[in-house]
C-alpha cells in the first residue's frame, strides 16, 4: 500500500479566498439593509439583478471558455453587490446587467479571471456607465423614501445629493446635515448614503484581519488633510458619497491594491490626493471612483518600487531590466 | 518575567503538541529484525562501508567512514551479523548504499565505547575529533556535521552559541521532553561546547509554550557549577519558524546573518537540543551517537508519543511495536508537517536527522486544490525573510531566473509559511524551491563549462560559494 505524497508544508491555514469573499460579504450587509431600507423596492430589484447577473456572466464565460467554474468562491457576487452599490436607485433595471457585462467579462475575466485583473471590476463597470448613460448615473439621484410605508413606490423623486451641493454652492454650514448623512438620509447611490453601517463593515474586517488598516487609513486621512488644507468641511466630505465605502471596500480590494505594507500606505495616501482634486477642482462631484481606478494602474509599479527589505541583504542592487 | 523575543512575520499552525506530556518510552529493536544504516546521513560526501556482509558487528561498532572533512561516522546501534550492503530510501527521498544488520538482540557492546574522557583535559582538536568520532550532526534537520560547524574560520569570533529548543514545528514534542527529562545533560553537553570559544556565550532558546522546561532549565543552570554566569535561557514567542536558524539568531541576539552568510558570520552557532545531549553522551559517558528520540503522532496513530528509537530501525518495525495504526493512514510524513517529507513506505530507516513519524487520516492531511492568487499579501507579511512569495511564484512558473534572483529568491529558507498561510493554497514554496534547484544547477553547469573553457590550469578551482551570483 503506497500513501499520498506531496511536497512539505503538509498543513494548511483554514482561510480561503471563498471564505474571505464571503466576510466581506458578510461586512457589507448593514450597508445593504440600509440601502434597500432607504430606496425600498428599486434597490432590492438592481442589488438582486446586478449580483445575479455577475454571477451568471462569469459561469457563462467560464462554461464557454471551458473553465473550472468558481463562482463558488463567492467573488463575483461581490462584483455584483459592491457595482449595485454604486448605482443609484433610480437607474433603470437593465442597467446593473450592463454593468455587470463591463465588470466580470471585460474587467476581470478576459484578463484572467480573479486576482488577475488590474482594476477593480465593480469600478470600472461603474466608470463605463457613468459615462455611457451620464443622466441616469450622476444626476438622477433617488430621494430617500420615508419610512418603510413607502417600500413598494417604484416611482422616484429625484434630488441632488450632498456632494452636488457642495460642488454648485461650495460647503454651506446651513445646508449640512451631519445625522443625516451619516445614517444615510441623503440622496446618493444604494450603498454609499449609510455612512454608519460601511464604517460597521470595515472595522469588522479590520477585526478579522481580512484587510490591514494601511490603505484605509492613509486613503480617509490624506483625503481629509487635504480637504481641510484647501478649504472645504472635511468631515462632512468623509461622510457624504462613496468615501467610506471606497476606503474600506473598494481600495483595499486585493488584486488591485498593493501587496506590501509600504505600497498600502503610498496607495491609500495616492487615493486620498486624487479624491480631494477631484472633488474639490475637478468637473466631477464625485472622485473616489476614479481616484480608485486611477492608483490602481499604479499598483505595479508601487509593488515593485516597495519590496520589504529581505532579511540579511544589507544594501540592495538595482538592476535594470533585461 | 523577561521578556518574549520574537522575529517578524512567521505564522501560527495548530499546536497539536498532545504528547508533549508523554514521558520518553524506549523501544528496543526485536531480535532478529533488520536495521539499515545509511552511509550519508549528513551533507557531505558519503562514508565507505568499514565492515562487509557476513561480519559481527557490535553495539557501537562504526560500520563506516571516510576521510573527508564534511563526512562522520555512522555506528551501529544493535549488534549482529551484517546481511547485505545494498541502496536503500531514506527519508529524505533519496536511496543511499546503507548497511543492513539483523539484530542478534544479545546488545553486546563495543568494547571501544562507555570510556567518557574529561572535556577539560583535552585541546580543542582533541574535543572536535571525539565529537566527530562519536558521529554527532546537527540533528534539527539539515545534518551539518557538528564538527564542521564548531571549527568555524578563525577570523569569526564567536559570540554565542545557541542551543535551539524553540520547536516550533506542529506535533513535534521531543525537544520538549528532552528538555525536561534530560535537562542537566543539554546544560553539560552546551558546557563543553562553550569550552570551545572562550568569549561565548551560551543561550538555550526555548518557546513560552514549555515554562515547564524553562523553569527546569533554569534550577539546573543555577546549581550547575560555572554554569549560570555563562549559560541563560531566553524564551521566545511560540510562532513558526522561530527555530529556523536564522530566525532563531535575531530573536536571541538582535543580530542578522548576512545574505549568502553562515551563522558565524554573525558571531553565532546554532545547534540542536538533542546535539547537545549528544555531545554530553560522547564525552562523559563515551557513546556515540546511535538513538534518536522521534515523535510518533497524528490522528492515524493509537498509540502517540515520544519513543527513543534505535537509529537504523525501520518506521514500519517502530510503528508496529508502539500498537500500529488505528486505520490506514493516508499521508506518512517522517519530521514536522511544516518541512517533513512525505514518504510512500514505511521500509524506510529511522535517521539521525529524524526528529518526528506522523501519520495522517485522509481528514488531517488532504490539501486543497490550488487556485488563482488573489494577490491579498498574505505571504509577504508572513515571509519571516522579507520576500514577496507571489512574485517569485511567478517568476518561477514563467522561469525568469534574473528576476527571480533581483527578488532575492536565493534567500528563501524554504519554511514553507507562505505555502501553508496562502488563502489560494497555492504552491509558492515549492516553486520556489524548484526554481533555486534550478539557478544553482545552471549556474554551477556554468561555472564548471567557464573553468574548463578559460583555463586549464585552474581545474581544481571549486564551484564558488554562491554560484548564481557569478556573472556571464
Amino acid at each position: 500500500m503506497s500513501h499520498v505524497v506531496t511536497p512539505a508544508p503538509h498543513v494548511r491555514d483554514k482561510e480561503t479566498s471563498g471564505k474571505i469573499m464571503r466576510e466581506v460579504l458578510f461586512a457589507l450587509t448593514p450597508a445593504c439593509v440600509m440601502g434597500i431600507y432607504f430606496f425600498g423596492v428599486r434597490a432590492l430589484i438592481i442589488i438582486l439583478t446586478s449580483v445575479a447577473a455577475c454571477v451568471l456572466f462569469e459561469a457563462l464565460y467560464q462554461k464557454v471558455t471551458k473553465q473550472t467554474l468558481t463562482v463558488s468562491d463567492c467573488s463575483a457576487a461581490l462584483t455584483g453587490l459592491l457595482l449595485a452599490f454604486n448605482l443609484p436607485a433610480s437607474a433603470p433595471f437593465w442597467m446593473p446587467v450592463v454593468g455587470a457585462f463591463v465588470a466580470v467579462i471585460i474587467a476581470k475575466q478576459l484578463f484572467g479571471g480573479i486576482g488577475q485583473n488590474f482594476v477593480n471590476p465593480a469600478l470600472s463597470g461603474r466608470a463605463f456607465l457613468m459615462a455611457a448613460y451620464t443622466p441616469q448615473m450622476a444626476s438622477s439621484f433617488s430621494e430617500p423614501l420615508d419610512g418603510f410605508k413607502n417600500f413598494f413606490t417604484f416611482d422616484t423623486v429625484t434630488s441632488a445629493t450632498p456632494l452636488i451641493n457642495m460642488a454648485e454652492e461650495g460647503f454651506a454650514p446651513a445646508r449640512a446635515d451631519y445625522i443625516n448623512s451619516l445614517l444615510g438620509m441623503t440622496g446618493g447611490c444604494i450603498g454609499e448614503v449609510c455612512a454608519a453601517a460601511l464604517i460597521a463593515g470595515g472595522v469588522y474586517l479590520l477585526v478579522k484581519k481580512i484587510i490591514s488598516w494601511h490603505i484605509p487609513v492613509t486613503f480617509l486621512g490624506v483625503s481629509f488633510l487635504f480637504i481641510l488644507v484647501f478649504g472645504n468641511n472635511p468631515a462632512y466630505h468623509m461622510i457624504n458619497g462613496g468615501m467610506i465605502l471606497g476606503a474600506f471596500f473598494m481600495a483595499t480590494d486585493y488584486a488591485t491594491s498593493p501587496v506590501t505594507v509600504k505600497g498600502r500606505l503610498i496607495f491609500g495616501a495616492g487615493c486620498g490626493i486624487l479624491v480631494g482634486v477631484i472633488r474639490l477642482y475637478g468637473g466631477y462631484p464625485e472622485g473616489v471612483c476614479y481616484a480608485i481606478l486611477l492608483m490602481n494602474l499604479a499598483v505595479p509599479l508601487i509593488d515593485r518600487y516597495t519590496r520589504p527589505r529581505v532579511y540579511g541583504v544589507t544594501h540592495h542592487k538595482k538592476k535594470s531590466e533585461v | 518575567m523577561k521578556k518574549i523575543l520574537s522575529f517578524k512575520g512567521g505564522v501560527h499552525p495548530p499546536p497539536q503538541k498532545n504528547t508533549a506530556t508523554y514521558n520518553v518510552k524506549d523501544i528496543y529493536p526485536q531480535k532478529g529484525s533488520v536495521l539499515a544504516y545509511p552511509l550519508a546521513q549528513q551533507i557531505g560526501p558519503p562514508c565507505v562501508a568499514k565492515v562487509a556482509p557476513g561480519d559481527y558487528v557490535m553495539v557501537g561498532q562504526k560500520l563506516g567512514d571516510y576521510d573527508k572533512p564534511m563526512t562522520v561516522p555512522v555506528h551501529a546501534s544493535v549488534s549482529g551479523e551484517v546481511k547485505e550492503i545494498r541502496s536503500c530510501l531514506t527519508p529524505s527521498g533519496s536511496a543511499f548504499t546503507s548497511v543492513f544488520i539483523e539484530n542478534d538482540g544479545l546488545h553486546n557492546e563495543h568494547p571501544e565505547i562507555n570510556q567518557p574522557v574529561n572535556y577539560q583535559k583535552l585541546s580543542r582538536d582533541e574535543k572536535l575529533s571525539v565529537i566527530r568520532e562519536a558521529g554527532i550532526i546537527g540533528m534539527g534537520g539539515a545534518g551539518f556535521p557538528a564538527h564542521i560547524k564548531l571549527n568555524p574560520p578563525r577570523d569569526k569570533h564567536i559570540d554565542y552559541i545557541i542551543i535551539n529548543a524553540a520547536e516550533c514545528e506542529p506535533y513535534l514534542t521531543t525537544d520538549h521532553r528532552i528538555l525536561i527529562e534530560e535537562t542537566e545533560n543539554i546544560v553539560l553537553g552546551l558546557q563543553v561546547l562553550l569550552s570551545l570559544f572562550e568569549r561565548a556565550q551560551g543561550i538555550i532558546a526555548v518557546e513560552a509554550n514549555k515554562m515547564d522546561a524553562v523553569d527546569k532549565l533554569r534550577r539546573c543552570i543555577y546549581i550547575t557549577p560555572k554554569a549560570s554566569g555563562r549559560i541563560k535561557v531566553v524564551v521566545l514567542k511560540p510562532k513558526y519558524p522561530q527555530g529556523s536558524e536564522k530566525q532563531i539568531i535575531s530573536a536571541c541576539t538582535g543580530r542578522m546573518v548576512p545574505s549568502g552568510g553562515l551563522p558565524y558570520d554573525a558571531g553565532c552557532i546554532v545547534n540542536n537540543t538533542d546535539t547537545a545531549v549528544a555531545v554530553h553522551r560522547a564525552f562523559y559517558r563515551g557513546r556515540p551517537l546511535m538513538r534518536k528520540i522521534v515523535t510518533v503522532a497524528g490522528d492515524a496513530v493509537k498509540n502517540p508519543g515520544n519513543y527513543k528509537v534505535r537509529i537504523g530501525m525501520m518506521f514500519s518495525d517502530l510503528i508496529e511495536s508502539i500498537g500500529g495504526y488505528t486505520e490506514e493512514p493516508y499521508k506518512l510524513v517522517s519530521g514536522g508537517p511544516m518541512m517533513g517529507a512525505a514518504m510512500y513506505k514505511t521500509d524506510i530507516p529511522v535517521t539521525k536527522t529524524s526528529s518526528a513519524f506522523l501519520a495522517f487520516t485522509e481528514k488531517e492531511g488532504r490539501l486543497p486544490a490550488e487556485r488563482n492568487c488573489i494577490r491579498c499579501g498574505r505571504c509577504v507579511t508572513t515571509c519571516p525573510v522579507g520576500l514577496m512569495p507571489l512574485m517569485l511564484n511567478q517568476q518561477s512558473l514563467h522561469n525568469r531566473e534574473d528576476q527571480f534572483i533581483d527578488y532575492c529568491g536565493m534567500d528563501c529558507i524554504e519554511c514553507g509559511s507562505c505555502t501553508y498561510i496562502c488563502p489560494s493554497k497555492r504552491y509558492l514554496m515549492q516553486s520556489i524551491r524548484a526554481m533555486r534547484s534550478n539557478i544553482i544547477q545552471n549556474a554551477v553547469k556554468r561555472t564548471e563549462s567557464d573553468i574548463l573553457t578559460t583555463n586549464a590550469d585552474e581545474h581544481e578551482e571549486s564551484v564558488p560559494d554562491r554560484p548564481w551570483k557569478v556573472k556571464e
